[in-house]
């Protein structure tokens, strides 16, 4: 494997031992706020300095890691699930079903630009963490689905399929036993790039004040809050910003290492 | 022939029907707001006569669709007399409702700040080809070399760097540091400059990478050899036969990015104060819960998404032979 996908596997083991181990790794909370300490450069007692409101930095990255991986996973783990299935149902049964489904309904879903669906369910739904999951889990599914129907109508060919047939298996045995071994690969660099994208609207949303709400330390929170007083005090928005960046750029590394892994025609460029 | 007009009729009826569809979900969000819409915007002191009378003006007291379903009444009929019909009726005329908030056409607002929001998307794009064009075939043309691998490692910084980060940065550099723009945004024509290139960043990362694997593999054509066996120059094989072939795959995401950088010109209208569409839908539409004019927005970005990609199919079929023909 690329020596990039060895550099993303070793960025998001860092950032998930830091969600995981936040409240060891913290130096101070997250919420305490000291407002004879605010706008405080890196220093030894706050590594990353203060925010506006003298917070902690350094603790409010390393929480923020929870937040970010937190709606990640869970937004790969449900759409990937969700996407899966329909996408084998479509590729496995044609026809019909295969019409409407990837010729209507997934065209429906890449008609909206990504963020603007997410945007608009929160905007009616309002926000919080439970809704942005929903909304970014919306978007998410059609990526899974296309791979999976894709995967699906390759391999339903295959002899060997046609062998496990014709010795009476059933479809779901079919589709679990056989097809869906032979799919898993596409499925795992969609999924690495999906959390990739999931992190990033995540703070993109949160942003835009759509997201999790504050005083939760969501990289994207921090940013927005950061922005106005970037000349005097760049730090506050420089760490959640890397941190952001990081993540992402270590799950596009292991997803396009993944990528290139797997499709040996791709190997050898 | 007749082949390409029953293709192109299918292609214009699914168009159609992602359209419906798309005004369907848009016309129906306002169904899953928590509480009553005309609550949310009189606020809690209205009276009930205030709430009425709202509720009355944008159609609030009409039934939601053509049949409802309700614990108690089971399935109603509520036939043509819905909002959804209305929304439907108005659309048709070129109206998109009345703002909740200023009561002002909907229309009107949109068309305002459609033209400034076109304007960026289109500024980054420029930027986006101007950057990706000549990395993306230096990077190709040179194959695993320092030159590629750094401009990999570019366009991989530009894919993970979210625009909230990039934009900031830049206006400290160029605006607060260096003075060569106004900090706010849109003061002078030339005040576009920042937006577009932090729009355009990640557009650039994708159409560089785009553009080298496209190089890299066209370089292995066989036309190619037989250019080179003629004793073309390297440099007339490369811009002549290379970049012509290589670069309808581009203009295909050129298209399908359009919709991106509508939606991604929210983020950079904010960081800007850049007075589009984007920021519209943000602080007077979301902002301020004028749900009319929220719907009047998603809409609006989402069908020059639509027509947008429609149009880049037609042209990529128009430029592939392969596949006009297949």
């Amino acid at each position: 494997m690329s020596r990039l996908a060895y550099i993303g596997f070793a960025i998001a083991a860092l950032f998930i031992l830091a969600a995981i181990f936040a409240p060891l790794i913290a130096t101070h909370d997250v919420t305490a706020q000291d407002l004879a300490m605010r706008y405080f450069s890196p220093s030894a007692e706050h590594w990353f300095g203060t925010d506006g409101l003298g917070r902690d930095v350094f603790s409010r990255v390393v929480f923020g890691a929870r937040i970010s991986l937190e709606v990640g996973i869970t937004v790969v783990v449900i759409s990937s699930i969700f996407g899966t299935v329909i996408g084998a149902v479509a590729g496995f049964y044609g026809g019909f079903v295969d019409k409407f489904l990837s010729g209507y309904i997934f065209n429906v879903f890449l008609a909206f630009p990504g963020l603007l669906l997410a945007i608009a369910l929160v905007a009616f739904l309002g926000a919080g963490q439970g809704k942005l999951i929903a909304a970014l889990c919306v978007i998410g599914w059609v990526g899974y689905a296309r791979v999976m129907r894709g995967q699906v109508l390759k391999v339903r060919e295959y002899d060997y399929v046609l062998a496990a047939r014709a010795l009476g298996a059933s479809n779901m045995r079919i589709l679990f036993t056989h097809i869906l071994p032979n799919a898993i690969q596409p499925l795992i660099v969609q999924a690495s790039l999906g959390m990739a994208g999931a992190v990033l609207s995540e703070a993109s949303l949160s942003f835009l004040g759509l997201g999790i709400p504050p005083p939760s330390p969501s990289w994207g929170t921090m940013i927005e809050e950061a922005r106005q007083y970037f000349s005097t005090s760049p730090h506050v928005l420089v760490f959640p910003g890397i941190a952001i960046a990081l993540t992402v750029l270590a799950f596009n590394f292991i997803g396009d290492g993944l990528r290139e892994y797997l499709d040996p025609k791709q190997r050898s460029r | 022939m007749k082949h390409r007009l029953v293709n192109f009729t299918r292609q214009l009826a699914l168009m159609l029907l992602v359209i419906w569809t798309v005004v369907s979900l848009v016309t129906l969000l306002i169904e899953i707001v928590p509480g009553d819409p005309a609550t949310v915007i009189l606020g809690e002191t209205a009276t009930r006569e205030q709430i009425e009378n709202f509720r009355i003006k944008h159609g609030l007291d009409r039934p939601a669709f053509f049949f409802s379903y309700g614990s108690e009444k089971g399935f109603v009929w509520n036939g043509a007399d819905n909002r959804y019909a209305d929304y439907w009726i108005g659309l048709l005329h070129g109206d998109l409702g009345n703002s909740f908030r200023t009561d002002r056409p909907v229309r009107d607002m949109i068309f305002e700040r459609y033209p400034s929001t076109i304007k960026l998307a289109i500024a980054a794009m420029l930027v986006a080809i101007g950057i990706a064009l000549p990395l993306g075939v230096l990077a190709g043309s040179r194959k695993n070399t320092l030159v590629d691998n750094a401009a990999s490692f570019f366009a991989l910084l530009g894919i993970s760097l979210p625009t909230f980060v990039i934009g900031p940065f830049l206006v400290y550099l160029f605006a607060v540091k260096l003075g060569w723009f106004s900090p706010t945004g849109s003061l002078y024509p030339e005040d576009i400059v920042l937006p577009a290139v932090t729009l355009g960043a990640a557009l650039s990362a994708i159409l560089t990478r785009m553009i080298r694997s496209s190089v890299i593999e066209e370089l292995g054509e066989d036309y190619v050899r037989t250019a080179r066996a003629k004793g073309v120059s390297e440099r007339m094989v490369l811009y002549k036969h290379v970049l012509k072939n290589g670069l309808i795959p581009v203009v295909t995401i050129l298209g399908l990015q359009l919709g991106v950088l509508l939606a991604g010109a929210i983020i950079t209208e904010k960081i800007f104060n850049w007075q589009g569409l984007g920021l519209l839908l943000l602080e007077d539409g979301i902002g301020k819960r004028d749900y009319r004019l929220v719907q009047g927005c998603v809409l609006v970005i989402s069908i020059t998404f639509i027509v947008a990609n429609s149009l880049t199919d037609f042209v990529y079929r128009k430029l592939d032979p392969r596949i006009r023909l297949s």
